[in-house]
Parts: C-alpha cells; sequence; structure tokens
C-alpha cells in the first residue's frame, strides 16, 4: 500500500514545515491553560457560593423574646435564638458567691476573652443582673450542648459547685459558663447580645445599643 | 489505516473483540493475570470489600426511592421503611451493618498490607490509592449517617462539622460554608444527601478501578513478600510461583464470600444494632438541636481517631491541636512506604522489634477505640497523690490512659524508620513458600 511505502520524513515535507517554533508553541499552550483555568475559577463561583447559608437562612435569624418571670432561684430555662439554646439561669446568692471561689480553677476567669460576651457582660458574673445568667449552650469545643449540672457535689465530684458538664468531650463549666482549666473547650462559653425589655421580658439577639 | 489486529476469536466474541477489547481484558484481568500462588486467608478482603461496595450501593438505591432527605421528614421516612415498605427493614439493615462490616473488611484489609509489606515498592501508589479509598470511605460513613436524622446523627454531624472551625483563621467561615446554615440544618441535611448518594461513590467507585489498575500493572505482594515476577518461566514469561486469578482465585474467593455471607445474615437477622455500636440507641430519636445526648460517641469505627480527638488538651486556646492530631492520626497511614526502612516486607521475616511495635499499636488501637466508645469519666479519678502537680490538668484516668495510648500510636509510625532499619531480618526465601 502507499502509506507503507512513506516515510516519516515525507509525512512532514509535504505539510509541515521543517522547523518548529518552541516558544510561540510554549506561549500558545501556556495562554491557553491559563486562560481555561481563569474560566474554570470563574465557573466554579455559583458551585461554591451555593453552599453558603441562603437568604432564607440567613433572615430566619431573628431576636426572641422570653418571659423570665417564672424562672425558680436555683433553676434555669432554655430558649432558642437562631436554632441555638440559650440558658437564661436564676442564680442563687449562694451561687453568685461561689462564682468568685474558684478563678484558680479556671481558663480564663476574667472572661479576657472578647469575642465571648457583649463588653457589658464582661464582669465577674457575666451577666447583666448577677443573679440572671443568659448563656448560648453550645460548647466552645466542638458545637455540643453541655448538660446541666447544677447541684453541687455528685457524680461531678466533691469540689463541684454546679455549672454545666458536656457529654461530647468532658469540658465542664461553671454557673458564669466559664470553663474550668483541663476541659478540651477552650474558651468560655458564649454570652449572646441581649437586653431586658422589663422587669419580666427578656430580648436575646439585639442589646440596648442595638447591635445585633 | 491501522494494521489489522491479530484476533483469535471468531462468532459473536469475534466481532465484539473486533471493536472492544473484550477478550484481551479477561485475559489481563482474570485468566492471565498471575497472582502468587501462596495467598492466605488475608487475602479474601480484597474480593470481600468490592461484594460489601456492591450490596452497599444496590442498597442504597432501593433505600433513595422512599428515603426524603428533608429534616421534617427524614425521621419518618426511615421508620416508614422500616415498618411499611416491602423488605424494607431488611433492606435498610443491610445498609446500616453493611457500613460496619465495610470497615471491618477494610481494616482487616489494610492489616493485611501492613503485615506483609504490601506498600512497599513498587506498590506505593497501590497503597496511596488505598488510603484515598479509606478516607473516601469515611466520608461516605459520616455523610450518611446524618441521613436518618436521629438524635446520634445530629450530634455527631454538629461535632465534626466543627472540627473544621478549629482550623486556625479561615475554620469559622469553612465549616459555616460546609454547613450551608448557622447550625447543622435542613440544609445540611440535603447536601449531605447529595454527597452521599451521588458525589462520593462516583469518587470511590474511580478509586477502586485506579486501586486495581495499580494491583494489576505491578502484580499482587504475598504472605512472604517475593516478587514473583523475578522468577518467570524461560519459554512462557510466566512467573513460575504464579497462577491465574481465575479460576484459581475466583473460586478460593467464592469461599470467603460464602462464609462471609453467613456472617452478614446472621448480624443482619439477629443483631442488626450490634448492641449499640453498629446503631447507636440514640439515634433512634428524632434529632433535637436543642438537647444533645446525656452520652454521645462516634460509630465504632471512628472511635481510635475520636479518642485522640479528646485527649489532646487545647493549646493556646484553640482546640486546633487535637483536631490537627484526628486528622494526622488517619492521614499518617499514607506515609508507611517511606517510613518502614527494613529490607524485608513481610512479617515472617521480620525480628521481634518490629513485631513488639506492632503489638504496642494494635493494642493501643483497640484500646483508644474502646475509649472513644464510654465517656471520659469511665475509669474515675486519679487519687489525692496527683494534686498541685502542674502538668494535671485533668484527673480523668481515661484520659490519661488515651493521651498514653495516643503517644503510642504515634510513636509506631515516628520511630518506624529508626526500629524498622534495626531490627534483626531473617533471610528472605527466593521462591514464595507455602
Amino acid at each position: 500500500m502507499a502509506d507503507n511505502k512513506m516515510d516519516k520524513n515525507d509525512a512532514l515535507s509535504f505539510s509541515a514545515p521543517n522547523s518548529v517554533d518552541q516558544d510561540k508553541r510554549n506561549f500558545l499552550i501556556t495562554a491557553t491553560a491559563c486562560t481555561g483555568a481563569i474560566g474554570a475559577a470563574v465557573a466554579a463561583v455559583p458551585f461554591v457560593g451555593s453552599m453558603l447559608p441562603s437568604e432564607r437562612a440567613k433572615a430566619a435569624g431573628a431576636p426572641v423574646q422570653v418571659d423570665i418571670s417564672k424562672i425558680e432561684p436555683g433553676s434555669m430555662i432554655t430558649a432558642e435564638w437562631r436554632g441555638k439554646p440559650v440558658w437564661i439561669i436564676n442564680r442563687t446568692d449562694e451561687m453568685i458567691a461561689d462564682l468568685a471561689r474558684h478563678d484558680d480553677k479556671l481558663s480564663d476567669p476574667n472572661s479576657d476573652v472578647v469575642s465571648q460576651q457583649p463588653s457589658y457582660c464582661k464582669n465577674a458574673d457575666r451577666s447583666i443582673k448577677p443573679n440572671l445568667a443568659v448563656i448560648v449552650g453550645i460548647c466552645t469545643h466542638l458545637g455540643c450542648s453541655p448538660t446541666t449540672k447544677m447541684q453541687a457535689g455528685g457524680d461531678m465530684g466533691e469540689s463541684w459547685t454546679g455549672g454545666f458538664f458536656c457529654p461530647c468531650h468532658g469540658s465542664k463549666f461553671d454557673l458564669a459558663g466559664r470553663v474550668f482549666k483541663g476541659s478540651p473547650a477552650p474558651i468560655n462559653l458564649v454570652v449572646p447580645p441581649h437586653q431586658y425589655l422589663n422587669d419580666t421580658t427578656l430580648l436575646i439577639g439585639v442589646d440596648a445599643k442595638a447591635e445585633a | 489505516m491501522a494494521d489489522k489486529k491479530i484476533q483469535s476469536t471468531t462468532g459473536l466474541m469475534g466481532w465484539i473483540d473486533a471493536r472492544f477489547p473484550l477478550t484481551s481484558n479477561i485475559k489481563n484481568h482474570l485468566t492471565e493475570y498471575y497472582a502468587p500462588k501462596n495467598f492466605n486467608f488475608w487475602y479474601f478482603f480484597g474480593s470481600l470489600a468490592m461484594l460489601v461496595l456492591v450490596m452497599q450501593i444496590a442498597t442504597g438505591i432501593f433505600l433513595t426511592m422512599h428515603y426524603k432527605p428533608d429534616a421534617e421528614q427524614a425521621f419518618a421516612s426511615v421508620e416508614y421503611i422500616m415498618r411499611d415498605v416491602f423488605g424494607g427493614n431488611i433492606i435498610r439493615y443491610m445498609h446500616s451493618t453493611g457500613a460496619s462490616m465495610f470497615f471491618i473488611v477494610v481494616y482487616l484489609h489494610m492489616f493485611r498490607g501492613v503485615i506483609y509489606g504490601s506498600y512497599r515498592n513498587p506498590r506505593e501508589l497501590l497503597w496511596l490509592f488505598g488510603v484515598a479509598i479509606f478516607l473516601c470511605l469515611m466520608g461516605e460513613a459520616f455523610f450518611g449517617y446524618l441521613l436518618p436524622w436521629g438524635q446520634m446523627s445530629y450530634w455527631g454531624a454538629q461535632v465534626i462539622v466543627n472540627l473544621f472551625s478549629a482550623i486556625p483563621f479561615i475554620g469559622p467561615d469553612l465549616s459555616e460554608w460546609l454547613r450551608g446554615d448557622y447550625l447543622v440544618s435542613d440544609a445540611t441535611l440535603n447536601r449531605f444527601f447529595a454527597f452521599h448518594v451521588i458525589a462520593l461513590p462516583l469518587v470511590l467507585l474511580g478509586l477502586v478501578a485506579a486501586h486495581l489498575i495499580a494491583l494489576h500493572e505491578v502484580g499482587s505482594n504475598n504472605p512472604d513478600g517475593v516478587e514473583i515476577k523475578a522468577k518467570k518461566d524461560k519459554k512462557t514469561g510466566i512467573p513460575l510461583d504464579g497462577i491465574p486469578f481465575h479460576p484459581y482465585y475466583t473460586v478460593k474467593d467464592m469461599v470467603g464470600v460464602v462464609v462471609f455471607l453467613i456472617v452478614f445474615a446472621v448480624i443482619i437477622c439477629f443483631a442488626p444494632e450490634m448492641g449499640g455500636y453498629f446503631l447507636e440507641a440514640n439515634n433512634f430519636v428524632p434529632a433535637n438541636p436543642m438537647v444533645t445526648p446525656a452520652h454521645i460517641a462516634p460509630v465504632w469505627y471512628f472511635t481510635p481517631y475520636y479518642s485522640i480527638l479528646r485527649a489532646v488538651p487545647p493549646v493556646m486556646n484553640s482546640q486546633f491541636p487535637g483536631v490537627a492530631a484526628m486528622g494526622l492520626s488517619v492521614m499518617v497511614f499514607a506515609l508507611l512506604p517511606w517510613l518502614d526502612r527494613s529490607p524485608v516486607k513481610s512479617i515472617r521475616y521480620r525480628g521481634t522489634l518490629y513485631k513488639k511495635w506492632l503489638a504496642l499499636f494494635l493494642v493501643s488501637f483497640f484500646v483508644l477505640g474502646y475509649l472513644g466508645t464510654v465517656p471520659t469519666n469511665v475509669w474515675g479519678q486519679l487519687g489525692d497523690w496527683s494534686n498541685g502537680i502542674a502538668i494535671i490538668d485533668t484527673k480523668e484516668r481515661a484520659t490519661w490512659v488515651a493521651r498514653i495510648f495516643t503517644a503510642i500510636y504515634f510513636a509506631f509510625f515516628i520511630l518506624m524508620p529508626w526500629y524498622t532499619a534495626k531490627d534483626k531480618t531473617l533471610a528472605v526465601p527466593e521462591r514464595v513458600t507455602y
């Protein structure tokens, strides 16, 4: 057959020039690859972006009002704000006094990590009213909701003066949400922005300065 | 025009072979793929892993016919499958038990690779594909576990997604992006469903294909760790210690399949929850974002890594070290081909030093695995002697035990270049033994 007789040089000689401009070829390859990569990156934007919280999810985080008139001293209720549990704890005078007695066992007794509470709650009890603590009940370690251990002693050991115990990884917090040393949780529980509309109504999500 | 192919088949096979390399593929991968003749029972688990993969895909397809990936309906739709769909309980238990069986089989398959040095030159890439399959499988298991939308599903996903928020700087935004919401929600469930039923299975199938292609390129290792390709029949070029995969190993693997299916059927029929190890009791309670169950733990196959996560204390107000240690504990397997400096591959010819380290590693894997299933206060507190010792940041005995075994777990890998090189090995035979 004719095909078989034609050797490699013949095939090149009738269609292509003898020399290839390798620089030009490299430039074209690089330019094409870069253009393609930019196109791919732009095309990825809607796909990556589609996984962000949607407008509906963003809109669902409205502040909530809570009636706090029926919380007995020494007990607590749980409200839901942005899908998270928020604890409202009515601390007794004894509980408040206990808070000051274990600073040496805490990782951050003075709440120096500013992201964990609004500035008006950076105080000894981490609250606006000393008896009422408002705390997001989500462990700062990996997001479990700690279990309430309000009673002193018991299965938490003799030195326990009441607080919270995270069942997931064993973090311990006091009744102001401050984390005990040796817990996997690195920082204190979050105090959400909040304000008292009157003596019996708490608004979680917005503070008096209207900072969300 | 290409030259006409030399072809021995005629008729229908001939027609196909002229258009598709069917006969040559059958020869390359089955009838003329020569595997060492000294395979033992450890070599069942590769083919069993393929069997479980096929079963998971088949049962998964039928489950999606009834399952609703919606936070309002997911839990009820799983119970609907269990109670009202004909055969639904069998299919669902095959799938949920299949997940645990998958990990049992894959762990045994990996252990086989470790003891016979199957990750050594020239099989490093084969091993890396295997590690990628393992990671992919962990992803599949994790995404799938959210779908029943039970309490353990919910809080497990919450914890794992929050692991990413521990990554410095980008962490919080990354975990929000993964969830598609500020907490695990309907959006999260919906996307996990997409990952579980289509994205990861496609990746998994591709990786399995790559794993097999790599295997058939370099050939199987064997319990002696000697290369059968080194000694070939001079006339035929067939390895002297090789036998065709089909029929010899297809028939052998069928024995493994029968035994496996008996065990599998017994578990599905009599212990599908395996006392809370395969399906946890808390997962029969619908997800409640307000309340974490009193004790949460991952399914058994994740517990060694989970123990490592819990054992590492926070450093500089950050839980990232624990998260990094957990990630490393899984990824470190990929480094084995380069950590092992022993002149021999198989444990049969290794010295006692390596065997002691391997035994220590196994013990730590099991102890960490056990501790991951129980609360950290399971063994009580350290005594009064520990008071005032600065380094003691927690008094829980179990946490300290987990820390010690975490150190051993990593020491097995970190010290491997040293103890495998130092180890006194035995002479390796020229040909396989059996």
